[in-house]
């Protein structure tokens, strides 16, 4: 399952947001950022507590299931009166939950997390970017690895001169893609594949911001 | 009058090149002083395009000063910072201010240089590029578009012999090639027994290859580069020899290395050339070829 992958704001940045609000209500999300630790419970009961140190007054929290989904009427019905007191709401999910709940609650909103990128955990805890959609797949000629998104400089004819024992000058900790691509495509004999030349790519295939309509609908 | 970087590559002599990088700033004085030097002393001059992403006066401002300066430059182009609009038109300028050859290369990464936080481009890849200026040769752009005025240019790309692992590295080298690149530059070599090996391979692809020389300036800087700088690998024993000499003489054993290796490139036929990088240093230069015994 892909996930949201999200960092916490520093507290000098959110503090900085929270200038002129008082009564603030918090809200995390039970999905992609209670499994990276980063907007679930025990991350929602920790900012009550700093808010608390700011000086702040926390009308209540919540922590709904899924904060890119529309949230259902229980829930709000159920936050109704903590939020109407509260001035603005500071949310611990990631963008995508972040405009939903703006929009559903019709309050100022306060993000507490930066997004990332979306990811999918390869090992325990580890989140890796898997995808960043641009419109025009490469993943057949380069055996299911996409250079757009592992390579930093997304370059799609082969590696740059930054490979370190197959691994990406700009972090030890990140795999070279083209290294990968080109193990993969050799275990399967098609190196014919990485020898063919890519042209310039298309970069506005769905121009932003995106907009798709399924057909018949 | 002095030939042009194609006839001397064309020519079959020993090519000598050498690196010039322009100011952090518009002060251009130490960059003239440069050129002044090693224009006549090598066959061309390459101009550094935001070396390790640091802002700098442009490499196509540098080329067109050699060029007034009645040297011949190689602009650096990296598809870092700009995307195909940009690079077209700037290879347009370049041209019509009588600068013929081009590097291309990828460029490093944003997040390494002095503008942590600005956004990167990479619209094109270098052999990408490479492609670009054979298509604006043909007259027309990457848009199909028929140019008024065209372009002619001696377009080379680069190489890292020291890769790890190598062979990814080399299915790009043949892409470059096969894109159009008439001659290779390669990152800094300094196992001479191993480039001969990359040689045997390389040779036959037909494009003119030019051996890259750091100039090793000290024994830490050895171990720095070893340490930090993919595709360079400094052997224990030159760093030794870099760490013997006597105090305040290591840029003399660092002079005496380049110069050596140079030797042995140019009379065992290992590569068509030489490179020469002396970073910060760019007026050990002529120290260098005459350690090395060589001259146009």
């Amino acid at each position: 399952m892909i996930r949201s992958i999200t960092q916490p704001k520093l507290d000098t940045a959110l503090e900085s947001l929270l200038e002129g609000y008082t009564r603030l209500f918090v809200v995390g999300c039970g999905t992609c950022v209670t499994l990276t630790q980063t907007g679930g419970a025990p991350q929602v009961a920790a900012m009550r507590e700093r808010l608390l140190s700011w000086g702040k007054m926390v009308t209540g929290s919540t922590v709904v299931p899924v904060a890119c989904d529309e949230l259902s009427h229980e829930i709000l019905e159920e936050h109704q009166g903590a939020v109407a007191s509260a001035e603005a709401l500071v949310i611990m999910t990631c963008a995508f939950g972040v405009q939903t709940i703006a929009g559903q609650f019709g309050k100022m909103v306060v993000p507490a997390l930066d997004t990332l990128f979306i990811g999918k955990e390869s090992a325990a805890g580890t989140f890796l970017e898997v995808c960043v959609q641009c419109g025009q797949c490469i993943l057949g000629e380069t055996g299911g690895i996409c250079p757009v998104t592992s390579c930093h400089k997304g370059l799609v004819n082969g590696p740059c001169g930054g490979t370190k024992a197959g691994k990406c000058e700009i972090d030890p900790n990140k795999d070279c893609a083209w290294t990968l691509i080109y193990n993969r495509l050799k275990s399967f004999d098609k190196l014919d594949l990485m020898r063919r030349y890519q042209p310039p790519r298309h970069h506005n295939v769905e121009p932003k911001p995106g907009r798709f309509q399924a057909p018949g609908t | 009058m002095a030939r042009t970087f194609k006839e001397v590559l064309e020519s079959g002599d020993f090519v000598i090149t050498a690196e010039a990088a322009p100011p952090k700033g518009t002060n251009l004085g130490h960059f003239r002083q440069h050129v002044a030097l090693l224009k006549d002393k090598v066959h061309a001059l390459n101009v550094t395009d935001h070396q390790s992403s640091v802002m700098r006066y442009p490499s196509l401002g540098g080329a067109i000063m050699i060029k007034e300066m009645g040297g011949e430059p190689i602009l650096q182009m990296t598809c870092r910072d700009r995307n195909r609009l940009a690079l077209q038109a700037d290879l347009l300028f370049a041209h019509s201010r009588g600068v013929a050859n081009v590097l291309c290369l990828t460029g490093d990464s944003i997040v390494v240089g002095d503008h942590k936080t600005a956004k990167s481009v990479f619209d094109l890849d270098s052999s990408q590029l490479v492609r670009t200026i054979r298509t604006l040769e043909k007259g027309y752009d990457l848009a199909g578009n028929q140019l008024d005025g065209g372009v002619k240019f001696c377009a080379g790309a680069i190489v890292t012999p020291e890769a790890d692992p190598i062979e990814p590295q080399l299915i790009k080298f043949e892409k470059k090639i096969e894109a159009g690149a008439e001659f290779i530059q390669t990152q800094a070599v300094y196992d001479l027994d191993h480039f001969a090996e990359f040689m045997a391979y390389a040779r036959p692809f037909g494009a003119k290859i030019m051996a890259g020389i750091i100039l090793l300036t000290s024994a830490a800087m050895a171990r720095f580069m070893n340490k930090n700088v993919p595709g360079i690998k400094v052997p224990q024993d030159l760093i030794d020899e870099m760490a013997a000499a006597p105090k305040g003489k290591a840029l003399e054993a660092g002079i005496a290395i380049a110069g050596r290796m140079i030797r042995r490139i140019k009379d065992e036929k290992l590569a068509d050339g030489v490179h020469i990088m002396a970073i910060g240093k760019e007026d050990k230069v002529p120290d260098i070829l005459d350690a090395a015994g060589v001259k146009l």
